[in-house]
């Protein structure tokens, strides 16, 4: 250990803003990044429902069609 | 020789392979970052100039080195879209941009905030920090030149050639501290003598810089399964793979 206690550890010899501030930054970009990705795929989920419901109607519409001819 | 890539060309069995290496690069992503940030914020002994803000140093150097590591990566599939025409490499560049962008804007800011106590300013113009944001500016130019075309494929090949000009910027920002007289300190382990680092900061380091190269291949083949995904939605593999998401959100709410 390079601390004699927490506090010297928050406190990081006077560096503590310095140092604490761009691991925080540094967490928050990669959280935001993995966060956008995530997002994207449940958007692709919900566009995938919807061409899959779009093919389904399509599929009713012709055999409606040919039934009634 | 180079027959079993061949499959790969196909987005599916692309989509197969990424599926099952995500797990192990994230996991070894979260136990050694957890071991490099914990070894380096807490056990490494402080720097006898630079005190404890040089701990900075286990995120700085690490999204630096990736955020060009990144870009050669993506360089390297804009080569494989422009001279194979292979679409599933197209499809990597708007999966790396934004990770690397994000690399770059970290190993700005850390530097920055770095920066201030131990030089006394944020910001200067000088070689280094100039050409890393270049870097960003280049990262930024691929994004927005691949989504500017109605045509898709059109927008990717702009971006390819982007993408590989810019690699000229790589050797720039690595030698720029060489080549200029900069307020940037040179390299500290990238050079073929011993590394000017003792062994016991030396240690945390690598491990940081190794769990930095697993954390851009996680969120690149997080981003690049999405990609794939977008460009097959009319497919039944993409549709049953979707599919298997929403009922395992299904069976988490129940």
């Amino acid at each position: 250990m390079a601390f004699d206690s927490f506090s010297e550890f928050v406190h990081m010899g006077g560096y503590g803003l310095y140092v604490w501030s761009s691991f925080f930054l540094t967490f928050l970009v990669i959280a935001g990044v993995a966060l956008e990705t995530s997002v994207q795929r449940r958007r692709l989920q919900k566009e995938s429902l919807k061409v899959q419901r779009r093919k389904q109607r399509l599929a009713r519409r012709t055999q409606q069609a040919s039934a009634e001819e | 020789m180079w027959r079993w890539l061949h499959p790969y060309a196909k987005p599916e069995a692309t989509y197969r392979l990424v599926d099952k290496l995500l797990p192990w690069f994230a996991g070894l992503t979260l136990i050694s970052l957890l071991v490099g940030m914990v070894w380096g914020l807490a056990f490494a002994p402080a720097d006898y100039q630079q005190g404890d803000s040089y701990r900075i140093i286990y995120i700085h150097v690490p999204a630096a080195i990736f955020s060009m590591g990144a870009y050669f990566g993506m360089a390297i599939c804009g080569a494989i879209a422009l001279i194979w025409q292979i679409k599933t490499a197209e499809w990597a560049l708007p999966a790396i941009a934004p990770v690397g962008a994000a690399m770059t804007a970290i190993a700005l800011f850390t530097g920055a905030i770095w920066g201030k106590p131990m030089w006394g300013t944020w910001w200067v113009w000088d070689a280094r920090l100039t050409s890393e944001l270049i870097l960003l500016f280049l990262y930024i130019g691929v994004m927005a030149l691949y989504a500017a075309f109605d045509d898709a494929r059109t927008g990717a090949k702009a971006a390819s050639i982007l993408a590989i000009v810019g690699v000229v910027n790589l050797p720039i920002i690595h030698y720029s501290v060489e080549w200029w007289n900069t307020l940037h300190q040179g390299a500290t382990i990238t050079k073929f003598e011993r590394p000017s680092i003792a062994t016991s900061m030396l240690w945390p380091l690598l491990i940081s810089l190794l769990g930095f190269m697993l954390l851009t291949a996680t969120l690149v083949l997080m981003r690049y399964k999405n990609q794939l995904l977008k460009h097959e939605l009319n497919r039944p593999w993409a549709q049953a793979e979707l599919a298997l998401d929403s009922r395992e959100s299904a069976e988490e709410t129940r």
